[in-house]
């Protein structure tokens, strides 16, 4: 453990440690431009420069010197103010200074840096340079004549994306920034290039222009746009949601996020369902109505319907709460058939260790192998693969895929792409077998799309006895993961979600619509299925969710309730870690919130709910299933091995995710999203339209 | 001091009036007792070399015995030795004459520093536009290994040594050491951050020393005739042996020459380029080593000796030793414009100070060759040349500072009078 003295103090640390890192442990800032926690070094921006005895007689860039034994480091002597100010001249000389037009404008580092450490007037009185700017899709904007070719993109896109598309090209004064040949960066996470540009030249394109950063209200919430359960920042201007950020959890999404969770809130404001309609029986036409209509016209029809004959299903982005409350009210009215799976899996709700991830995702990096099952995890946890990714980088994780080939960022052996393959893959001796066997940490990742079949039951089995067999799952170490790809599935799961004992399930409840023994029928955000095809003509439907998608399509009376960004919910991500959403803005005209119009439709039907506020709703909820009173913990989980006799088919296991960008009725009424769409998948577009 | 005697010249074929291949080198002594001396084992020839009082010909002037030291004796990883004949600095041409003529000084001195560092392999960086030199490298190194002096049991020492040539094309950065080790690895050629050093991790991260051709060739006669020979020639033991010399501009008989370290410049100047054009007394001032050094005036030219420590005592430096002589028909701040020029051109582009710098240096330096400034900017040019020097990743910042500072320090008065003149024209 090295000792040093910065500035007169004293610090110890860990060796490795650089001497910016060093300072920072103590308080000290250092600034940087090109420097980033989570990138390589190249010390190429000479921001963070200081003096360094013993050594040369010249300024050391702190972030790439590791500390030694008895250095004494000064960060505030005339040598480092007169290098800074050198280095912030030289950055400001070709830069176009256009702070007032510039999107980056009141969270620029190069504005902050210049205004602590720079001079206040320029001697600069040549040409500037102008760089022409790139076209890097519909995402990411540029103005490459800002660019301080720090190579912070070009680091992301190569260690943490896995795309190395961008780079440095030409050289001195010319150099710059791009794909060289023109292309699109084709990753999910180029928004966090937006974030990680000290300057403004790559900047949000769908926010562009559209408000400063210091007219922003700031709530800090979690994304549902997968089950990963990335913490996120939501700037909202008014009502309106401006953007998305993400937010730092170390245990989950480090500092990034998709572009689907970033770039999809254009959605929230188009196609929204803002107050209740009610469909004319005659005439098929659906009018406006008040609350008070719509819920007349439920209780008419609910009267001729006996508790057995009605059915409820929950969507892939509704709350916790909402389903509790949508679970008591189906109990109220005498319903057992109910289900949150309406992705059709076959998922055992008794076993938690089955249907979350045991390991975690920050465990994941620890792994030295890691085996995936019908799972694209670049398109179904965009996070979770940068772990994987993370896992092969830096510990030379071997990684292994049974299902559908698909392009991942690392190497992976194909191991195979049905249960059968799974199957004699448990069997085998030799291969991936015993590398799994022989890992200190291995992990086995199952798609929920794997159990989303006709034998998904079997398939569970199987899984379950295949990491057994393989020893994923060992006495001090679980590493067992199903990676859930919708917000609400693991909260539906936890609280019980699923049909009653004698209940009927989505398959049966679906089939019992069109065969007349479910006559009416509730959906909660259940967009996931084409309900215009699934839900026989005859039965009475019920929607109560917040974009005119799928489920609003088929419905005979719409009831408008709140978006994510818009009401307080808790979300159990993939992992199993209740997490709370807050309310950025207010939902959009008389939309409520879900659980409340349970609540009150409850009152209308006469068998009215015991809570009137969701303090109470949360307080009787975690009576019941008191983990998720524990936010942001991740419990242990019980597990166990399926006594399942049935025969597991030879089909290949069928990808959920096939269009990234258009996974839910938000992502659907974004116009971001569909133009990701035509530039991200524009083969497969073509291939539709063939 | 007296000129170098023919007897102690180590290049003989520098002119190539003899022939380049295996048997002419070997008549003038090459490859000669080649394995005796690695049979002396590793320390004895790092021990020589130290005490040769060899340093580095490239221009930073290293102890070369010392640098070899640097290289770890057990790391579990192999070991390189890279050679720098990526020769691009202006004025200098001495690898070049030692590629075309006396190649197998090169190869037999890769062999014994392949040895002395425990490398198994060299790699020899020539530079894109060294066509023909590259090729006659290449034919060197074939005949090389058909007479058996390369590749298993070299020269029958009974260690294994290969030689890869690598061409350049044509950057002057990927002279910097490192970023020549990032040129063979394939990738831009852009210098790394120090530490880590080379011989920690270097070429593919494992120990590396990259040496100058001219260091390399004169190991095998520092060997063969003993370091304290080496150490004998020159003015004192810390700038000792002899060194080439390329004398270039206005002189009478523009040349490369072997002469002994820390012969008078004006010695130099006079008995090996017929003196400078004109006279001595139509001097104008002397880059002595190379284009990054800064420029002496007339008045320093008379007295200076051409070694590492007086010419860095005199302000300047010897770098490559390639001197560019220039008389009074000069119009100086044209000639620093130019080299401004050159570096803005050859920037890498990584790190700040140099990519922005050396740009706005020489755009400046395009109004000082017309007077088209205040007198104030050349205070603020010596300023911006001290922001580069020594805040970037490699010493090209300083190269390009220097021969600004080197103009600005010795012919200031000449960029006021230019400044003056046009103020007077356009008034």
């Amino acid at each position: 453990m090295p000792k040093l003295t910065i500035n007169d103090i004293e610090v110890e640390v860990e060796p490795g440690t650089s001497i910016l890192q060093a300072a920072e442990q103590i308080g000290i800032e250092i600034p940087r431009f090109c420097y980033h926690d989570r990138l390589s070094v190249p010390a190429n921006c000479r921001m963070c420069l200081v003096e360094v005895s013993p050594g040369p007689p010249k300024p050391a860039a702190s972030c790439a010197m590791a500390c030694g034994e008895g250095m004494v480091v000064k960060t505030d002597s005339d040598m480092v103010k007169q290098a800074r100010k050198g280095v912030m001249e030289m950055l400001l000389i070709n830069h176009p200074l256009d702070c007032p037009i510039c999107d980056q404008g009141g969270e620029c580092d190069l504005q902050d840096q210049a205004v602590a450490y720079g001079y206040d007037r320029s001697r600069y009185h040549e040409n500037k340079r102008a760089v022409k700017d790139k076209e890097l899709g519909p995402l990411v904007n540029t103005v490459m004549t800002r660019c301080i070719n720090c190579t912070r993109c070009v680091r992301f896109a190569e260690e943490i994306a896995g795309t190395p598309v961008l780079g440095q090209f030409n050289r001195g004064e010319e150099a710059e920034i791009g794909t060289f040949i023109d292309q699109v960066v084709d990753t999910e996470l180029s928004g966090n290039m937006v974030d990680i540009c000290p300057v403004g030249a790559l900047t949000s394109k769908p926010y562009q222009f559209k408000a400063r950063s210091w007219e922003l209200r700031k709530t800090d919430t979690i994304d549902v746009h997968d089950a990963v359960g990335c913490n996120i920042r939501v700037d909202a201007r008014g009502r309106e949601v401006m953007r998305v950020l993400p937010r730092l959890h170390e245990e989950i999404n480090e500092e990034w996020i998709n572009d689907r969770s970033r770039f999809s809130y254009d959605g929230l404001s188009k196609a929204r369902l803002d107050r209740p309609y009610i469909r004319d029986e005659k005439t098929g036409v659906m009018s406006e109505s008040s609350w008070d209509e719509a819920f007349a016209v439920i209780k008419s029809k609910l009267a001729k319907v006996k508790g057995s004959e009605i059915a409820g299903l929950a969507g892939d982005l509704v709350s916790v709460e909402e389903m509790y409350a949508f679970k008591d009210f189906l109990h109220g009215l005498g319903s057992k058939d109910m289900d949150c799976r309406t992705d059709g899996s076959m998922i055992d709700p008794r076993v938690r260790g089955g249907y979350v991830m045991n390991s975690g995702i920050e465990a994941i990096e620890e792994a030295d192998a890691i085996l995936l099952v019908g799972v694209n995890p670049r398109y179904e946890g965009t996070l979770v693969d940068t772990r994987i990714r993370k896992a092969v980088r830096e510990n030379g994780a071997k990684v292994a895929l049974v299902g559908e080939a698909c392009d991942l960022t690392y190497r992976y052996e194909h191991v195979g792409d049905s249960p059968a393959d799974l199957e004699k893959l448990a069997k085998a001796r030799s291969g991936f077998a015993k590398i799994l066997k022989d890992a200190k940490k291995p992990v086995m990742i199952v798609g929920s799309g794997a159990y989303a079949r006709a034998d998904g039951a079997a398939v569970q089995a199987l899984c379950h006895a295949a990491a057994e067999k393989l020893k994923v799952v060992r006495k001090d170490w679980n590493g067992f993961n199903v990676l859930q790809n919708a917000a609400s599935r693991v909260g539906g799961l936890d609280i019980g979600f699923v049909p009653a004992k004698e209940g009927r399930g989505l398959a049966h409840i679906l089939a019992g619509t069109k065969d007349g023994s479910v006559k009416a029928m509730f959906l909660l955000g259940a967009d996931e299925f084409n309900a215009r095809a699934e839900i026989g003509w005859k039965c009475f439907t019920v929607y109560v969710g917040h974009h005119g998608d799928h489920g609003a399509e088929r419905a005979d009376v719409i009831l408008p309730s709140a978006a994510y960004t818009e009401q307080d919910g808790l979300y159990v991500n993939a992992e199993g870690r209740p997490q709370l959403a807050r309310a950025a803005v207010t939902p959009p005209g008389e939309a409520r919130s879900g659980w409340s119009i349970f609540r009150a439709l409850s009152a209308v039907l006469g068998k009215a709910l015991s809570y009137d506020t969701l303090a109470q709703l949360r307080e009787e909820m975690v009576k019941h299933y008191p983990h998720l009173e524990l936010i942001d913990e991740r419990g242990a989980n019980e597990w166990a091995v399926f006594d399942s006799k049935a025969k597991v088919s030879g089909d290949v296991f069928a990808l959920p995710v096939r269009n990234f960008y258009l996974t839910n009725a938000i992502c659907r009424a974004s116009d971001t999203m569909r133009k990701c769409v035509g530039a991200f998948h524009a083969s497969e577009v073509l291939e539709a339209a063939e | 001091m007296s000129l170098l005697r023919d007897e102690d010249r180590i290049y003989t074929n520098l002119y190539g009036w003899d022939g380049a291949d295996l048997k002419s080198a070997k008549k003038r002594g090459d490859w000669d007792k080649t394995a005796s001396f690695i049979k002396k084992g590793r320390d004895w020839i790092i021990d020589e070399v130290k005490a040769s009082g060899l340093r580095g010909r490239g221009g930073a002037g290293f102890p070369t015995g010392l640098k070899w030291s640097f290289m770890p004796k057990d790391s579990g990883k192999p070991h390189y030795l890279v050679i720098n004949a990526d020769e691009s600095e202006p004025g200098t041409c001495k690898d070049r004459d030692i590629l075309r003529n006396e190649p197998h000084k090169l190869i037999e001195g890769a062999l014994l520093a392949g040895f002395a560092m425990g490398a198994n392999a060299a790699y020899i960086y020539v530079r894109g536009e060294f066509f023909n030199e590259g090729s006659a490298l290449w034919t060197a190194i074939h005949e090389a290994y058909d007479a058996g002096l390369l590749g298993k049991n070299a020269a029958k020492s009974g260690w294994d040594f290969d030689i890869v040539v690598h061409r350049g094309a044509g950057a002057y950065i990927c002279g910097e050491e490192t970023a020549l080790i990032e040129s063979i690895e394939g990738k831009k050629g852009q210098p790394r951050n120090k530490p880590p050093f080379p011989a920690m991790a270097g070429l593919y991260s494992c120990p590396t020393t990259v040496n100058n051709v001219e260091t390399i060739a004169s190991v095998p006669t520092i060997l063969r005739r003993g370091g304290s020979w080496f150490a004998g020639l020159g003015r004192d033991e810390k700038n000792a042996g002899t060194k080439l010399f390329c004398i270039s501009g206005h002189v009478n008989q523009p040349c490369n020459v072997e002469e002994i370290m820390g012969i008078s410049m004006k010695e130099l100047i006079e008995k090996h380029c017929g003196g400078v054009r004109g006279g001595w007394d139509n001097l104008l001032g002397v880059i002595p080593g190379g284009s990054s050094t800064p420029v002496l005036p007339k008045s320093v030219c008379d007295t200076v000796y051409m070694d590492f420590d007086s010419l860095k005592e005199a302000g300047s430096g010897l770098g490559t030793a390639g001197l560019i002589v220039m008389d009074k028909s000069t119009d100086i701040i044209y000639a620093i414009a130019r080299l401004s020029y050159f570096y803005k051109h050859e920037s890498c582009g990584q790190c700040t100070p140099c990519r922005e710098g050396v740009g706005w240096l020489w755009r400046v330096m395009v109004r000082m060759v017309q007077g088209n400034a205040t007198v104030d900017e050349i205070d603020m040019l010596w300023d911006v040349t001290k922001e580069i020097e020594g805040k970037t990743i490699c010493a090209l910042g300083d190269a390009a500072a220097w021969p600004i500072q080197g103009l600005i320090r010795h012919f200031r008065p000449e960029m006021e009078k230019r400044i003056m003149e046009y103020r007077k024209n356009a008034a």
